[in-house]
């Protein structure tokens, strides 16, 4: 069973899986609030290679992933990152980036250095299943699981096509749009996870706009995992000592119990 | 050369480039899209609308006009020039808009929104939105805004809702990003009016086929002229909607040279162009795998060209594919060599192109003088100059008034 699977594989328990842009603020705070995450009761970690044409994102994660880019953060500098968490810790760790830098890398070699580095899986937004199958053939060689996502918009035929093809979980994109906290989120959020529910046994997780305990608490009801990106970069961004970020956590955890 | 024809396949790909790389949300609008285009390409009706508006509306046939002083200035190949300049709003942009904005109406969107660069296919579209009834709204750069004061008033006056972006590079690259993230948002009542060959399928098909109105005019007009096709076709390229326009008709004859002519800005060495298929690698941009500038990790790099229509670090999917297999060479040319051939053809000809095609321009007279007279270059004069002539003062130092 991949590290990703036996997550799920615990009855009853909610996923937490915190996104975080790698070098944003800095490398030596990615070094840090991971390990403070995990132990703050996080399941898997998402941890973001900046792109410089993020279009998928909404303007948190876009300004954090050009902050981090400024830094020099390039693939190269995350496989380090990651390197050195996994020795840190035993849950999933997975890479979140758009298609180029991937493709840049070499699929293989991507692929190859993931599994050498303790990577567990890949999310690529811009990356439908159709346009997925070169990826799958190394994400499969190498033990990956690659994460495909449904949105709001996807047809029935869709949401079949992309639970068959996801693996590890899949990634259920809340609401119509970009990333970035929302205050509310969409009233149709629980009838998209149930119709998804229907076609597929693989795990589902929840993610895009998700700020707030409330918002947790709602979509643990329905899925099997809640995703948080923008506003843990925003609580960052307020309190350098990583304080409010953690305690978002273990509020967040407490919210999923 | 005859299966050529029949790409994209039905993934969208022209051999290995193409395809679509966007978020989820945006597939099946990308399904329902092609469906629609589909539909309205094998409706007689949708065409002769489009055929009527391109005639009474844009001013459809465009002039094949012969440079004769220019020609004469070369001492060499004969230099045609097909006139898309003399198009409403100024450039081949309206062939598209028009094509668009018809299928955006029998799909029932109401709310039209756009990339531009230049902001020639801003005014395109916020005049074609104006014509048919439909709300507009335009992303461009800061950066472009800046530079094409005029277009963007254009744009007001017309009744279109400007979004500058301020984002990333802040030119045309960041204002493509931002339409799509409105897309991704709005996605269920707004159709997304693309205004090159680039992005996901079937966009660089579709703007093709609204496009290569061009290259059928030309060859038909050269035929009945000079009684044989031209020797080379030429055309500037950023995203390369007005080349490939010109190519498409001349594709399978293949004694006729297809030239591209991209950016080279301040010189390929300097870094600072916008030369995707001279100088760029294959990479995923905006939706579909083409020749992209890009850094070592796969980063998107910041371009330069003096004009804001080819300042573009992607390229249309279809001229890789056309590079690929030796079909058409792709060239580049510099600011100052765009800037004074667009001050020849002003003083040879009394025409004022854009920036964009004076590269074109400035391509086919460096190699009519190398070649006898009895062979014929066409350029597509894809725009006109006015919205330069603010950049043109600067550049040459010249205080107007």
């Amino acid at each position: 069973m991949s590290r990703i699977a036996s997550v799920f594989a615990q009855a009853s328990h909610i996923a937490l899986i915190p996104y975080i842009t790698v070098g944003y603020p800095s490398v030596e705070t990615t070094l840090k609030v991971v390990p403070l995450f995990a132990s703050s009761g996080c399941d898997i970690i998402e941890l973001g290679i900046p792109f410089s044409d993020p279009l998928a994102d909404g303007a948190t994660i876009q300004r954090a992933s050009y902050h981090a880019l400024k830094q020099g953060v390039t693939p190269k500098v995350c496989f380090e990152v990651a390197q050195e968490l996994r020795r840190q810790m035993k849950i999933p760790l997975v890479f979140m980036t758009y298609y180029n830098p991937v493709l840049k890398f070499g699929l293989e070699q991507f692929c190859s250095k993931c599994a050498e580095v303790g990577i567990d899986g890949l999310i690529i937004p811009d990356l439908p299943p159709e346009e997925g199958q070169e990826l799958e053939k190394s994400t499969k060689k190498h033990g990956l699981d690659l994460i495909y996502l449904l949105a709001p918009t996807s047809t029935e035929e869709r949401i079949e096509l992309v639970a068959a093809r996801s693996s590890g979980f899949v990634y259920l994109v809340s609401l119509t749009g970009v990333t970035g906290a929302r205050d509310e989120l969409p009233r149709e959020l629980e009838s998209f996870v149930a119709n998804v529910r229907r076609r597929t046994e693989k795990p589902l997780c929840v993610g895009f706009g998700v700020s707030t305990a409330e918002q947790a608490r709602r979509i643990a009801k329905v899925a099997d995992g809640v995703i948080v990106g923008s506003r843990i970069i925003q609580l960052l961004d307020e309190d350098k000592s990583l304080g409010n970020a953690c305690s978002f956590i273990k509020c967040l955890r407490e919210a999923l119990l | 050369m005859k299966k050529d024809r029949q790409l994209p396949d039905s993934q969208g790909y022209f051999g290995q480039f193409g395809g679509r790389f966007v978020p989820e949300t945006l597939m099946p609008a990308l399904n329902e899209l092609e469906a629609a285009y589909q539909k309205a390409k094998h409706d007689p009706s949708f065409w002769a609308e489009f055929d009527s508006l391109s005639r009474d509306y844009s001013g459809r046939p465009t002039p094949l006009y012969f440079a004769e002083r220019l020609t004469k200035h070369c001492r060499g190949a004969q230099i045609f020039l097909k006139r898309e300049d003399l198009l409403h709003t100024g450039a081949h942009k309206i062939n598209n808009a028009l094509g668009q904005g018809l299928l955006a109406k029998r799909m029932g969107k109401r709310r039209i929104i756009a990339e531009t660069g230049a902001g020639q296919h801003g005014v395109a579209a916020a005049t074609i939105c104006a014509k048919l009834g439909l709300d507009c709204v335009v992303y461009m750069g800061e950066e472009d805004i800046q530079r094409q004061a005029l277009n963007v008033f254009r744009m007001k006056l017309l009744g279109a809702e400007l979004r500058p972006v301020s984002s990333g590079t802040k030119t045309l690259k960041d204002a493509i990003n931002e339409a799509i993230r409105d897309w991704v948002t709005n996605v269920r009542d707004t159709y997304y009016l693309l205004g090159s060959v680039v992005g996901p399928h079937p966009y660089p098909v579709m703007v093709r086929d609204f496009q290569s109105i061009i290259g059928k005019e030309t060859r038909e007009q050269i035929l009945a002229r000079c009684h044989r096709l031209p020797d080379y076709i030429i055309a500037c390229v950023g995203g390369g909607s007005n080349a490939i326009g010109i190519f498409h008709a001349f594709v399978n004859d293949t004694e006729v040279k297809l030239i591209g002519v991209e950016a080279a800005g301040k010189g390929i060495s300097t870094g600072k162009h916008a030369a995707s298929l001279a100088a760029g690698t294959v990479g995923v941009l905006h939706g579909a795998k083409s020749y992209v500038l890009q850094d070592e990790s796969g980063q998107i790099l910041g371009t330069h060209s003096i004009a804001a229509g080819l300042d573009y670090p992607g390229v249309g999917p279809e001229h890789s594919y056309l590079k690929s297999i030796g079909r058409a060479t792709y060239v580049a040319v510099n600011d100052k060599e765009a800037l004074a051939a667009f001050q020849l053809l002003c003083q040879t000809e009394g025409i004022v192109p854009a920036l964009e095609p004076a590269h074109a321009v400035s391509y086919a007279t460096k190699i009519a003088g190398t070649l006898p007279r009895d062979q014929i270059i066409v350029v597509n004069l894809s725009g006109h100059g006015d919205k330069d002539m603010d950049i043109v003062s600067k550049a040459l130092g010249v205080t107007r008034g």
